[in-house]
């Protein structure tokens, strides 16, 4: 059952995953990996994290997808849509894939290895709860997570400044507000 | 009961499929979700070991992955509105304003 279930999640996540980079349009894009995140939320929740998947669709879904939406409807992308890969052969870029996708494989292969290193594996019997997470993210990782605040707060104040517009330079043009800076 | 290896199977699937659409495609907004694509496929990794370890830091380090990634995006949208601003392009191949 657990299995299907899997199997389905990762199939849909793996197809609309090559449909992000196929797709033409950018918007075909963005919305196949909207559905690529909440399969990988949906993976969350198997994997007994169900805090994790919230954050995700949150986060993923709702604030940066959302957010590469505007972005692409705000921008021209029509002309975009006539190429899709780069110019001239990718060769360089094609042999680094074929390299990392056979590096990754053989990785995977020698998976007793890993099993050897990880110790037998008991089967998880009951999902950790959510106050054991916040109890370890508010003692142990309490540092990081006000770096973590500090980031999305110099982020913000950065956004604002690289994407509003040039203030004009002469002062009397200046005193007015700039439409730009509202952005 | 998933084997742990079915999940690093489809991260690292997952992984490749990004690492293409970032080497591969022209559109610099492209490039950027195939960018979300590998973190996100990285994450898996984190919460499956997480879970076969019953060990909950994985999580921890899932939830500030997200946290820097959001801010991430927020920063690359922002130089590529101001960039498109200026020139007018969105391929990878036209944006050399760094080159020397």
């Amino acid at each position: 059952m657990e299995q299907g279930f899997f199997l389905l999640l990762a199939g849909v996540a793996v197809c609309s995953g090559l449909l992000v980079v196929l797709a033409r349009n950018p918007i075909h894009s963005a919305l196949a990996l909207v559905a690529c995140l909440v399969q990988i939320a949906a993976l969350y929740i198997l994997l007994g994290a169900p805090f994790l998947a919230v954050i995700q669709i949150f986060v993923y879904v709702g604030a940066v997808m959302v957010l590469f939406l505007f972005v692409i409807m705000m921008l021209d992308v029509r002309r975009e849509a006539q190429a899709r890969f780069l110019k001239g052969a990718p060769l360089p870029g094609l042999i680094v894939l074929a390299i990392l996708a056979g590096e990754l494989l053989v990785l995977l292969l020698q998976g007793a290895r890993l099993q050897a290193v990880l110790g037998p594996v008991q089967p998880v019997t009951e999902t950790p709860e959510v106050s054991k997470l916040s109890l370890l993210l508010f003692q142990d990782y309490l540092l990081p997570f006000e770096i973590a605040s500090v980031i999305l707060l110099v982020a913000l104040v950065g956004a604002v400044v690289l994407a509003r517009r040039e203030e004009p330079e002469t002062p009397a043009d200046r005193k007015e507000p700039s439409r730009g800076a509202a952005r | 009961m998933i084997p742990l290896s079915w999940y690093l199977i489809l991260a690292a699937v997952l992984f490749v499929t990004g690492a293409a659409g970032v080497l591969l495609r022209r559109n610099v907004l492209i490039v950027l979700m195939s960018l979300e694509l590998m973190l996100n496929s990285v994450t898996i990794n984190l919460v499956a070991f997480g879970h076969g370890l019953q060990d909950l830091r994985g999580q921890i380090i899932a939830i500030f992955v997200i946290a820097i990634t959001a801010a991430e995006v927020a920063v690359a949208l922002a130089i590529l509105v101001s960039l498109l601003r200026n020139n007018q392009t969105l391929e990878v191949d036209e944006l050399t304003v760094l080159q020397g």
